[in-house]
């Protein structure tokens, strides 16, 4: 794989993707701490968000010890060169809360929809475009559709007015084949000034594997998160993706050791937990389950008596999607109810 | 006794699966469905039945008002196109029942505040959204036993039933659904969440009410105001069920339900359909009522 010379942009999740192991409450400190070790180290754009987006503060998926405003309004104003993007789930979020993350001075609106069902983004892509913000398409769980249907679906949202379009591999499922199918049907079908990003997890440790796939057939925009701190077994490593990209010659503009001092200085220390790929993690990526249902799982399972693997398989094989956590304490009991009956 | 005769505006999923029940009321009778693409197949459904169609929107409809006593009409349109419809109905005379969710109109959850509405002559009604008729019930039943701070409902429904119209008006849903919750549920702040699913085969309707009370839940009192709701709504909507809770954690009562409809249009697994049509119904059928009984006394107003 010869990429030397590719100039791609990173953009790092540890405050949005990572908000999910961290249950939503990160500090303020930590927040402006990391954002600004990741602007020092060159990282050009940073996700901050509640995990499930803006207007996420829920009973489903969790109330953050922040809102969103307060975080985009602490963050922000100190960062010198790199901006910042929220992320908002038609659904979830409304065309409301992308204009707050407008007057908070957000520079990129990530509009994510599960895979086949571009068409709710409409409006939240058009106000966004509207607004003059770098508006991107965000794909989740591109696992579940093949590689033309996804294309299609990035076109719509294209037609909309997104100017970037993700392949999100919300389960960490993928392998790099898949990416590399998924990523060059995207390019074959968008308009040349249309760039393509690919969101990886780590579930079965093809984090940089799968992003190099991406880069390889095209894509510009690489996602990952300073110590992997995301949902399930975390994000791609942006660290070791930005070192491995500096020894493949792919230019990304970010210091290789600043990078490294913020993960292992401001971010691991913040963990509850190690991100790692545990038995949990592994049956994501395996099963094709979205990520953020790992913690909800484990808690489910250790309330109803039922391992919480099990929970995960079945999820997958009730091709659930992003968004129904409601659905795990309602499987829980059904299955802690069988169990009994049995 | 005469029924009164009605108007079908919207040829999507919802138009037509309303028109197959507004069939067997004993006090409707759909005359007219409205559609604007000729080829719809809701447009073609309606022609089998006997009714009247055009494929001109409301202005195709407007002059027929008269010749068929037109009263009521069904707008099953969307929150963009409604209020518009609604202008010129009203200048006309006929009341309509809003199933979009523009919500201009007062609005209607039959199983909680029918009777709220009797005798008010109100000549446009909103029915909320079909997120907010599955589980504004259950947040009423939370809120007559005990003050709920806070609600939160998660919908989620198969791709295959949410048509156009829905999916362009996703915001719309959540904040008219969250109103809802508020204003009709009780609760002191709503918050509505929906998810489409495009599994196959679809899944059936599934929505989960979350109410953090404000105080200790009362939980043999919740359960019972529960159940009751449950039969109440399942008086127009069978296949509405219960399937976990109301599991109570501290303040917060959460409630799992399921919502199968009767396959009228789309099969069983759209209930999203059902609860929202069957409740347009129910509160058409009670201005029917009253319109039979002289009490309601419709005007035509300018505005």
């Amino acid at each position: 794989m010869n990429l030397k010379g590719r100039k791609i942009t990173l953009h790092d999740m540890c405050l949005r993707d990572g908000m999910h192991p961290k249950r939503h409450q990160i500090s303020i400190k930590q927040m402006v701490d990391v954002a600004t070790g990741l602007d020092a180290a060159g990282v050009p754009l940073i996700e901050v968000t509640h995990g499930d987006g803006l207007g996420g503060a829920s009973v489903n998926y969790g109330f953050p010890a922040h809102t969103d405003e307060e975080y985009l309004r602490a963050v922000i104003p100190k960062l010198k060169r790199a901006k910042v993007s929220a992320l908002l789930l038609p659904g979830i979020g409304t065309v409301e809360h992308l204009k707050l993350a407008h007057d908070c001075g957000v520079g990129t609106v990530r509009v994510a929809t599960h895979c086949t069902e571009a068409d709710v983004s409409e409006q939240h892509i058009s106000n966004s475009r509207k607004l003059g913000l770098d508006t991107v398409g965000f794909l989740m769980m591109a696992h579940m559709i093949e590689p033309e249907g996804l294309a299609q679906q990035g076109k719509l949202m294209e037609s909309y007015g997104a100017n970037c379009i993700y392949c999100t591999d919300s389960a960490g499922y993928m392998l790099p084949a898949d990416v590399t199918a998924r990523i060059g049907a995207l390019k074959a079908v968008l308009k040349p000034e249309t760039e393509i990003g690919f969101h990886g997890h780590h579930n079965m440790a093809m984090g940089i594997a799968n992003s190099l796939a991406a880069v390889e057939a095209g894509a510009k925009r690489i996602d990952g998160s300073a110590a992997g701190l995301g949902a399930g077994a975390g994000n791609t490593p942006l660290e070791v993706f930005n070192a491995v990209c500096a020894r493949m010659g792919i230019e990304t503009g970010v210091d290789v050791f600043k990078l490294m001092d913020v993960a292992e200085d401001l971010v691991v220390p913040m963990m509850d937990e190690p991100i790692r790929i545990d038995r949990d993690s592994l049956i994501l990526g395996y099963a094709g389950v979205y990520s953020s249902f790992l913690l909800f799982a484990k808690r489910a399972g250790a309330k109803y008596g039922v391992p919480s693997s099990d929970i995960l398989v079945e999820l997958g094989r009730m091709k659930t999607v992003g968004g129904q956590e409601d659905m795990i304490e309602d499987l829980a009991l059904n299955m802690s109810r069988d169990r009994k009956r049995a | 006794m005469e029924k009164i005769k009605a108007a079908l505006i919207g040829s999507g999923n919802i138009g037509t699966d309303l028109m197959y029940k507004a069939l067997r009321s004993r006090w409707i009778e759909p005359k007219w469905m409205v559609g604007i693409d000729p080829d719809s197949d809701g447009l073609a459904k309606a022609r089998e039945k006997g009714l009247s169609t055009t494929a001109g929107g409301v202005d195709g409809l407007l002059p027929h008002l008269k010749r068929d006593g037109i009263r009521i009409a069904f707008d099953a349109t969307s929150a963009y196109v409604h209020p518009e419809n609604a202008r010129k109905l009203a200048a006309q005379g006929v009341v309509v029942i809003d199933l979009t969710p523009a919500a201009i109109g007062p609005y209607c959850v039959p199983s909680v505040n029918l009777a709220e509405h009797v005798g008010k002559r109100e000549m446009n009604v909103n029915m909320v959204s079909c997120g907010g008729q599955a589980t504004i019930p259950i947040v009423a039943a939370v809120a007559r036993v005990q003050p709920v701070a806070y609600a939160e409902i998660v919908a989620t429904v198969s791709s295959r039933s949410a048509g156009p119209g829905t999916r362009k008006n996703i915001d719309e849903f959540t904040r008219t659904t969250a109103s809802g919750i508020e204003k009709v549920g009780g609760a002191k702040r709503g918050k509505a969440i929906i998810i489409l699913n495009p599994a196959e085969p679809p899944l059936i309707m599934r929505d989960t009410v979350h109410c953090l009370t404000e105080g200790e839940p009362d939980q043999a009192r919740i359960r019972a105001s529960i159940e009751a709701m449950i039969a109440e709504v399942q008086k127009y909507v069978p296949g509405y069920t219960l399937k976990n809770g109301p599991v109570f954690d501290g303040k917060r009562v959460s409630t799992y339900l399921e919502v199968a409809g009767l396959g009228d249009y789309l099969p069983r697994y759209a209930g999203n359909l059902d609860i929202m049509t069957a409740a347009a119904l129910r509160t058409g059928e009670l201005i029917a009522e009253e319109m039979s009984a002289g009490t309601f006394n419709a005007t035509a107003r300018a505005s």
